[in-house]
C-alpha cells in the first residue's frame, strides 16, 4: 500500500486592502457584482504565523474576508476559510453552508492539525446558527471557541486571552449599518419601478392617463422614504412592525405631495386624487420596509409572518381601491 | 438605542429540568436573551428572540428549541410564490441578507 502525502497549501493574504478590494466593496453595496464576490476557499496566513499561532475561521463572501484580515495589523494568525458560496457567515450559517459539515471537511482537506500543534479554533459568532461546536470536537478534536460580532474587537479578544466581553458578543444596528444597507434596496427596487413606468405610459396612450411628473415624483419619492428613509430612521418610528413604519412615513410623504399640488386651496385638485395617493403611496413604502426585515439582525421568521398576514392583504386592497379611484377621477377629468 | 421586534412571537423553548449550566446559549445568542440564574440557564427577554437558532444547534444537552426560519419578508414571499421553504437565496434581485 501507497501512502501519499498530500502538500499542505498556504496562500498568503496582507492586512492591507487595495484600491481594488475598497472599489469591490464599494459596488457590492451597491448590488454590482454582489451574488459573485468570492476569495478562494482554503488556509491563509497573515504575518508569520507558526505551529503556536490562532487560527481564525471565515465564509468565502470577500467583503467578510476582507474586513476580517483588515483587522488583524500586526498579529501573525491563520485565517480558515469556508466555502459558503460566496455568502457572509451570518446568512450561510443560516442556510448551513457555513455549517458542521463543511467546516470539518475544510479541517481534513488543508490538513489543519498538521499545520498547527494546538487544537483550537475561533469562529466568529455570527456562525453559530450553523456550527455545533461540540460535534467539531467529537469529530475532528478541535475544540471551537466563538470570537466577536464585529471583526474590528479580534485584536482586543486575542490580547484577553480569547475571551469575548459581552459587548462583543451583541449584535447591533446602528444607523450607520443600516445607511450602508440602503442603496442595495434602492438598486433592487429598479425592476418593479420601470415596469411601473411602462404601465403607466401605456395608460397614457390608451387615453386613460395622464400621468405626469407628479406620479412620477409622488413614486419616487415613496420608493426612497421605503427603501432609504425608513430604514435610517427604523428606531425612532412608533411601532414595531416594519411595514407599520413604513406605512406611516409613506402615509406623511402622501399628505406632503398632496399639499404641494394644492389640495384642499386648488380646487382643480380633485378629491380623488388626493385620495388615490393617500391610498396607493403608503402601502408601497410599507412593502419596501418589510422587505428591509431582510437585511436587519433583529426580526424573527414568525414576527414577519405575523406582521405580513396583515400588511399583504391591506396593501392589496389598499392600492387596488386606490388604483380605481385615480382612474375614475381620471375619466371624470377626460 | 435598543431595536425590539414583535413580542410573543418568537417559538424559543427552553426545558429546564435538562440544562446543566453550561452556558453555550449564553455565549452564542446574539441578542442576550439567557441569563444564568443558580447554575441554570433562564429565557429572559424572548422577545429578543430572533430564532436564528444558534443556541438550538450549539447546545450539547438538546434543551433547547426554536422553529428557526428567516425573518426577511422577501424570502418568505418568494417561498410562497415558488411553493418552497423560505431560505436566504436572494439571487441578488433584493433584499440586503446575504
Amino acid at each position: 500500500m501507497e501512502i501519499t502525502n498530500r502538500e499542505i497549501q498556504v496562500a498568503k493574504t496582507s492586512t492591507e486592502l487595495t484600491f481594488q478590494d475598497i472599489l469591490g466593496a464599494w459596488k457590492v453595496r451597491w448590488g454590482i457584482n454582489r451574488m459573485n464576490y468570492k476569495v478562494e476557499p482554503g488556509l491563509y496566513s497573515v504575518g508569520k504565523p507558526d505551529s503556536n499561532s490562532p487560527v481564525m475561521v471565515s465564509a468565502n463572501y470577500k467583503l467578510s474576508f476582507d474586513m476580517l484580515r483588515k483587522e488583524l495589523k500586526g498579529l501573525n494568525t491563520w485565517i480558515l476559510v469556508l466555502d459558503t458560496k460566496g455568502v457572509n457567515v451570518w446568512c450561510a450559517a443560516g442556510k448551513g453552508t457555513f455549517g458542521t459539515q463543511e467546516l470539518l471537511n475544510r479541517i481534513a482537506i488543508v490538513q489543519l492539525a498538521k499545520v498547527v500543534s494546538h487544537r483550537t479554533l475561533v469562529l466568529p459568532q455570527l456562525g453559530a446558527p450553523g456550527i455545533s461546536a461540540h460535534e467539531v470536537t467529537k469529530y475532528s478534536g478541535f475544540k471551537v471557541i466563538y470570537g466577536p460580532v464585529k471583526a474590528k474587537d479580534i485584536p482586543s479578544f486575542i490580547h484577553s486571552g480569547m475571551k469575548a466581553t459581552e459587548d462583543m458578543r451583541t449584535v447591533r444596528f446602528s444607523t450607520y449599518d443600516r445607511l450602508v444597507l440602503t442603496p442595495v434596496e434602492f438598486v433592487g427596487t429598479f425592476k418593479v419601478s420601470l415596469m411601473i413606468f411602462g404601465i403607466l405610459f401605456l395608460l397614457n396612450i390608451l387615453g386613460v392617463g395622464p400621468f405626469g411628473f407628479v406620479d412620477f415624483y409622488a413614486y419616487m419619492g415613496v420608493v426612497i422614504v421605503g427603501c432609504v428613509l425608513t430604514p435610517v430612521l427604523l428606531p425612532w418610528i412608533p411601532g414595531r412592525a416594519f411595514a407599520w413604519k413604513g406605512w406611516l412615513l409613506g402615509l406623511i410623504w402622501a399628505i406632503l405631495v398632496n399639499v404641494l399640488n394644492g389640495w384642499p386651496t386648488v380646487p382643480q385638485y380633485s378629491i380623488l386624487r388626493a385620495l388615490g395617493y393617500l391610498l396607493i403611496l403608503p402601502p408601497v413604502s410599507a412593502y419596501y420596509a418589510m422587505n428591509f426585515t431582510g437585511a436587519s439582525t433583529y426580526t424573527s421568521f414568525s414576527g414577519v409572518l405575523k406582521e405580513m398576514r396583515v400588511a399583504i392583504p391591506a396593501m392589496i386592497i389598499s392600492i387596488f381601491l386606490g388604483a380605481v379611484i385615480i382612474l375614475v377621477n381620471n375619466f371624470i377629468i377626460l | 438605542m435598543k431595536n425590539y421586534y414583535l413580542k410573543n412571537v418568537a417559538t424559543l423553548k427552553l426545558e429546564s429540568p435538562k440544562c446543566t449550566g453550561c452556558g453555550k446559549c449564553i455565549e452564542v445568542c446574539p441578542h442576550q436573551v439567557f441569563v444564568m440564574r443558580e447554575g441554570k440557564s433562564v429565557i429572559v427577554e424572548k422577545d429578543r428572540c430572533m430564532e436564528c437558532g444558534a443556541c438550538v444547534k450549539n447546545c450539547p444537552f438538546n434543551v433547547l428549541e426554536v422553529k428557526p426560519g428567516v425573518g426577511c419578508a422577501s424570502a418568505i414571499i418568494i417561498g410562497w410564490l415558488t411553493g418552497t421553504e423560505p431560505s436566504c437565496d436572494c439571487s441578488g434581485s433584493s433584499g440586503g441578507c446575504c
